[in-house]
């Protein structure tokens, strides 16, 4: 019996090979350590903060929760699939321009819930809104930059004019 | 070393008849936490993600079977919803919306945690658990008998749990939990309370407040002589008495999470509050 898996995985439309990894890692770990796509950030390790958030067949998940070697037929994305740094997606762009980013580091996490929330739901309330980005902690803005970040793109998205 | 990922109940009955000791991963928000802390470390895994006839569900006259791989996510579909309102309301209630898509009915009835934000609602609804193995088939297990201790419960190592069955009632139906905000919370306490209006009972279930979920045979007693069921109301008075009825049954502990005190308390405060949002009441709170 061997005690290391070698599997492959779909990430951004790419395969990703992955080597001799640990039965128990975390895809968040994977994403990192072994490929390079240090985008999903690390931080709580218990899907309390949400700043590793990743798509998996269309649903946002914690990817610290989430055993790598088992999804090895899923359609991943991470936050290294949204924008380019000379073209931000208009979610990164609305954080940029509202001030919704100061360390950081939640960031990628917040960019993955947001892009997700209004794919599915192109004109949320504010407690739509504030449930959505629940299970990400922000410990800098105090969140009210974010909210007007998300209500800008809602707009825009909408045809208006900030 | 292995990870397998069955695409059918009976791949996975035979990956886990080959590999009893197999740990089954179904969302993998609690097993995960406990490998990332080096809590515990997997050997063989079977991985039910695949397996989509879990996420099925379907009614048959007044009972509803639930797919054990329905995530919190599914619950809050408005139709599904509508059956079991308070199913419902404990999902979202739930962690984030990232861990409602991932963690299972099945997942929170399996790890049996006395703060399983389901399980009051599912021991209010006299659930039954519906296990499946290759060797010996199907068996049920009524929930307040599959969950004995803390995070343990009757299922065998080679045993699936495949479907929980509820009824679907008539009558007002609510889930109240206490933590510390309304997001990501491990419940301080919670309080289930189904009301059945054709079988004029009011069923109430308790976690947090104990090493299983509990029910509350006294208070819903006292309620169901209390309620005038063709008008479907109560006496304003005897909110009070029920709660207090209902905190009588809990079992409370002090730990990091709270005192036992505070959870008595939470527990009489939520049992009349959701026994008043699910009738209507009359008369003044100090008459009687």
């Amino acid at each position: 019996m061997t005690n290391s898996l070698s599997y492959s995985l779909l990430i951004n439309g790419t395969q990703h090979d992955v080597a001799e990894g640990w039965i128990g890692e975390s895809l968040l770990y994977v994403l990192r350590e072994r490929l390079g796509l240090p985008g999903a950030k690390n931080a709580c390790e218990q899907g309390e903060c949400g700043s590793c958030s990743v798509l998996i067949d269309g649903s946002l998940v914690c990817s610290c929760l989430v055993m790598a070697a088992a999804v090895t037929d899923a359609e991943i994305f991470t936050v290294e699939s949204i924008g380019t740094p000379d073209q931000l997606s208009d979610v990164q762009q609305a954080f940029v321009t509202n001030g919704a980013v100061q360390c950081g580091f939640c960031t990628p996490g917040l960019i993955m819930a947001v892009h997700d929330l209004l794919d599915h739901n192109a004109a949320p309330n504010d407690l739509e809104v504030r449930e959505a980005i629940s299970g990400n902690l922000c410990r800098c803005t105090g969140y009210g930059r974010i909210f007007e970040a998300v209500r800008e793109v809602q707009i825009r998205r909408a045809g208006g004019v900030q | 070393m292995t990870v397998l990922v069955p695409v059918s109940v009976d791949d996975a009955l035979a990956a886990l008849q080959s590999k009893p000791g197999s740990t089954l991963l179904a969302g993998g928000t609690d097993y995960l936490v406990q490998v990332n802390f080096g809590h515990s470390r997997p050997a063989d895994v079977i991985a039910l993600r695949r397996v989509t006839q879990l996420r099925n569900w379907h009614r048959s006259g007044d009972t509803l079977t639930l797919g054990a791989g329905l995530t919190y996510t599914d619950f809050l579909d408005p139709e599904l919803a509508s059956m079991v309102p308070a199913l419902a309301q404990a999902a979202r209630t739930v962690g984030s919306p990232q861990i409602r898509n991932a963690g299972t009915l099945g997942g929170n009835v399996a790890t049996a945690s006395p703060a399983g934000d389901t399980l009051p609602v599912l021991i209010a609804l006299d659930a039954e658990v519906v296990l499946q193995s290759a060797e010996r088939g199907v068996r049920r297990v009524p929930l307040r008998e599959f969950i004995v201790g803390v995070k343990r419960t009757v299922r065998e190592s080679d045993e699936l749990i495949v479907e929980v069955d509820v009824p679907v009632l008539a009558g007002g139906q609510e889930y109240l939990k206490v933590g510390t905000r309304n997001a990501m919370v491990i419940s301080v306490a919670g309080v289930a309370l189904v009301v059945d209006r054709v079988g004029q009972n009011v069923r109430c279930g308790l976690g947090s407040v104990g090493p299983v979920p509990l029910r509350c045979p006294q208070a819903e007693a006292y309620a169901a002589t209390e309620i005038d069921w063709s008008a479907m109301s109560i006496h304003a008075g005897a909110l009070g008495e029920f709660g207090r009825l209902a905190a009588l049954a809990a079992s409370p502990i002090t730990d990091h999470r709270s005192t036992a005190e505070y959870r008595r308390h939470v527990v009489g405060v939520c049992a009349a509050r959701a026994l008043e949002r699910v009738v209507s009441t009359h008369g003044g709170p100090d008459h009687d």
